[in-house]
């Protein structure tokens, strides 16, 4: 089993015929997944490759069932496309999009709860289930198949966090990038509950950076409601406060957001904390 | 994006949000022309920086005469003021603000920000102005009264007199203080702030409110929207190395620590900052090519980290996902042969295209230590600053 996603999830793919969009259609496609539909307002009944485009999402979802969406739309167009999928009854919508408005995220999140779905993102680098279905830009090839669920706010970070976990021999249930952007969808704690509840998830990597309490948030959740292991690990101790640190989100804005403070709440509440990036598949090797 | 006090001020005045007269000055000349045409005195010098605490630091001061303004502005302009949040360095005076003296009977602390956990614009308000509003909310958090406002549906009447209540206004300023904060309102949401901070608000002894001081700062993502607001930007508060980065789309902090590192993907490049620091060195800045950097883009962030003259090695990490590590290879090859390389450089790629990335290397005839993994980096790096 896995969260979220699997091999029977049908996706489909706004911004197709742009570049990014393109690219990692394909590289999606040649991992095995299921992606059917692509959407291009005005380049409708065209093909990207096999993939059919369409106009609107709704017209895609109506001829194809997709139930996800992979979001590359350009920054200003973002926050339409979520809600464009949202309103065509996708169920799943992945923004990979990098610099989103904070307001228009904000109108999407109230728009959001209005509906049935689940957002990962914006600014994130997707979801995968190894094996099974990529529907990102992760690099597919470090994945591998097994128990550890993963979920972090960056992107290459958490693919060396994969990357040592295959190579210390321990495969991932679902890995699942929820964005670096102040305001996004998916949080810690709606991930970390679903792999709680995941039977064959045995154990869960988070991996946080400085700004925002997400992190003393999912932690005291962990301590409440979350009885397997948790390693965590925790980005920017070294960062100077009051700077963006390339993420919307990761600022300590005067003394919130710190890398210290997170870091204390994980070891408060019975999370393995990693202090060494370089150690952490060894670090999951013994905990798991 | 921050802005000045005096640019934030104009703004205001265009939202109806009242501000005390005042001239922008960017010389003494200016300064004196400026206080006279307020029409009267007391005026207040203030220096113009990106950074709060001014007051403390000696850059906001009280002036008489044309005589007196001339002195502070010349003793102004120029100098370098530190306050707690320039940093031990302080930063150089160029701009100043001439305001209008006001007769102050109570200072009140404003803000409003996007709070991430809620989605929502958060107006924070209390009646302790003039003080870290820090300190308040650490000491006397029941002093500070905190309003959500959904922006789907904008800021509504009983949320206007929630804070002026709050604030224990006398009745005949309640109608003004609404006003203003309406205004404020439609001034965060139409331009995409991410924050306004006015501390001191100030009750005047004839019930007026007014804008004393004034801290704003956009959504840098949602400037496209605004080309006006991009006219505001202040090159000369920025680090010039951070102005060069940012025109290539590098991600690039100025750190003081020797150890320059490059790296793709904001996190990794945190992480990496802070493997440099528990090896015992300290990084010398925050550079994050992005996950899709082109060669040309790599060359530029290679060229920039070498011309900083405090970097004693190099650490480059990357995790090849869609920047492949061929396409990173031969940027740091190209920028390597045009500038030279002449401190230690430490190289750890893994991922996409890695094979490819590591033979361009070898192939190059250029000084690289290569490592097998981050622990590996992190020790071969120590070893080559120490």
């Amino acid at each position: 089993m896995s969260i979220f996603v699997n091999k029977d999830t049908k996706v489909l793919v706004q911004g197709i015929t742009g570049n990014e969009g393109s690219f990692h259609t394909r590289q999606c496609i040649s991992y095995g997944t299921r992606i059917v539909a692509g959407v291009t307002p005005g380049k409708g009944g065209q093909k990207m490759d096999d993939v059919p485009v369409f106009n609107t999402v709704a017209g895609a979802v109506k001829e194809t069932g997709a139930g996800a969406s992979l979001i590359f739309v350009p920054p200003p167009f973002g926050a339409d496309a979520i809600m464009e999928a949202a309103d065509a009854g996708v169920s799943l919508i992945v923004a990979i999009t990098e610099g989103i408005p904070i307001l228009d995220m904000v109108k999407v999140k109230n728009f959001l709860s209005t509906k049935k779905c689940r957002l990962i993102g914006p600014n994130c680098p997707g979801i995968i289930t190894p094996e099974e279905c990529k529907i990102g830009i992760m690099p597919g090839m470090i994945h591998k198949k097994g128990h550890v669920g993963v979920v972090s706010r960056s992107g290459t970070l958490t693919y060396e966090v994969v990357d040592q976990l295959t190579k210390n021999g321990m495969g991932q249930s679902t890995c699942i990038g929820i964005g670096g952007d102040p305001v996004n969808g998916t949080n810690f704690i709606d991930v970390l509950s679903a792999f709680e509840a995941d039977p064959d998830t045995h154990g869960m990597v988070m991996v946080g950076e400085i700004g925002g309490s997400a992190e003393e948030d999912a932690a005291a959740y962990i301590k409440a409601h979350v009885t397997k292991p948790v390693v965590g690990f925790i980005a920017g101790l070294t960062a100077p406060p009051g700077r963006r640190m390339g993420h919307a989100g990761a600022i300590i804005s005067g003394s919130s957001g710190t890398g210290e403070a997170k870091i204390k709440a994980f070891k408060e509440n019975g999370i393995h904390v990693c202090e060494n990036l370089g150690r952490i598949g060894q670090i999951c090797k013994e905990v798991f | 994006m921050k802005i000045h006090e005096y640019q934030a001020k104009q703004l205001f005045a265009q939202y109806q949000v009242p501000v005390p007269d005042g001239r922008p000055a960017f010389t003494v000349a200016e300064a004196v022309a400026g206080a006279e045409a307020l029409g009267g005195y007391p005026v207040v010098v203030k220096a113009q920086i990106h950074a709060g605490g001014r007051g403390k630091g000696g850059g906001v001061k009280l002036a008489h005469s044309p005589e007196e303004v001339e002195t502070l502005a010349t003793q102004m302009l120029g100098m370098t003021l530190v306050t707690h949040q320039t940093g031990p360095d302080g930063r150089i005076v160029k701009k100043l603000f001439i305001e209008a003296g006001q007769q102050i009977a109570k200072e009140l602390y404003l803000s409003l920000l996007m709070d991430r956990a809620t989605a929502t614009v958060v107006i924070m308000a209390s009646q302790d102005g003039g003080m870290d509003i820090e300190e308040v909310a650490a000491k006397t958090p029941e002093r500070i009264i905190k309003v959500y406002v959904d922006p789907l549906m904008g800021i509504q009447g009983y949320q206007l007199r929630q804070v002026g209540f709050g604030l224990d206004l006398p009745k005949a300023a309640m109608k003004g203080f609404s006003s203003l904060l309406a205004n404020l309102y439609q001034f965060f949401v139409a331009s995409d702030c991410s924050l306004v901070e006015i501390n001191p608000l100030i009750l005047t002894a004839d019930d007026q409110v007014m804008a004393l001081d004034a801290k704003v700062d956009f959504d840098s993502n949602a400037l496209f929207r605004h080309k006006d607001l991009l006219e505001l930007r202040d090159l000369d508060e920025e680090d010039p190395m951070e102005v060069e980065a940012s025109s290539y789309n590098l991600n690039y902090i100025n750190l003081d620590g020797n150890v320059g590192n490059i790296v793709n993907g904001a996190g990794l490049a945190m992480a990496t900052m802070d493997i440099i620091k528990n090896a015992g060195a300290s990084p010398a800045n925050f550079m994050d090519v992005g996950g899709g950097a082109s060669a040309e883009q790599v060359e530029n962030a290679f060229r920039i980290i070498l011309a900083d003259p405090k970097v004693k090695a190099v650490l480059i990490n990357i995790f090849g996902g869609i920047l492949r590590c061929d396409v990173f290879a031969k940027g740091v090859v190209e920028a390597a042969k045009k500038t030279g390389v002449t401190v230690p450089v430490v190289v750890r790629m893994e991922g996409t295209n890695v094979e490819e990335g590591r033979q361009i290397l070898a192939d190059s005839d250029l000084n690289l230590t290569s490592a097998s993994d981050l622990a590996d980096a992190a020790e071969k790096i120590a070893a080559a600053v120490n």
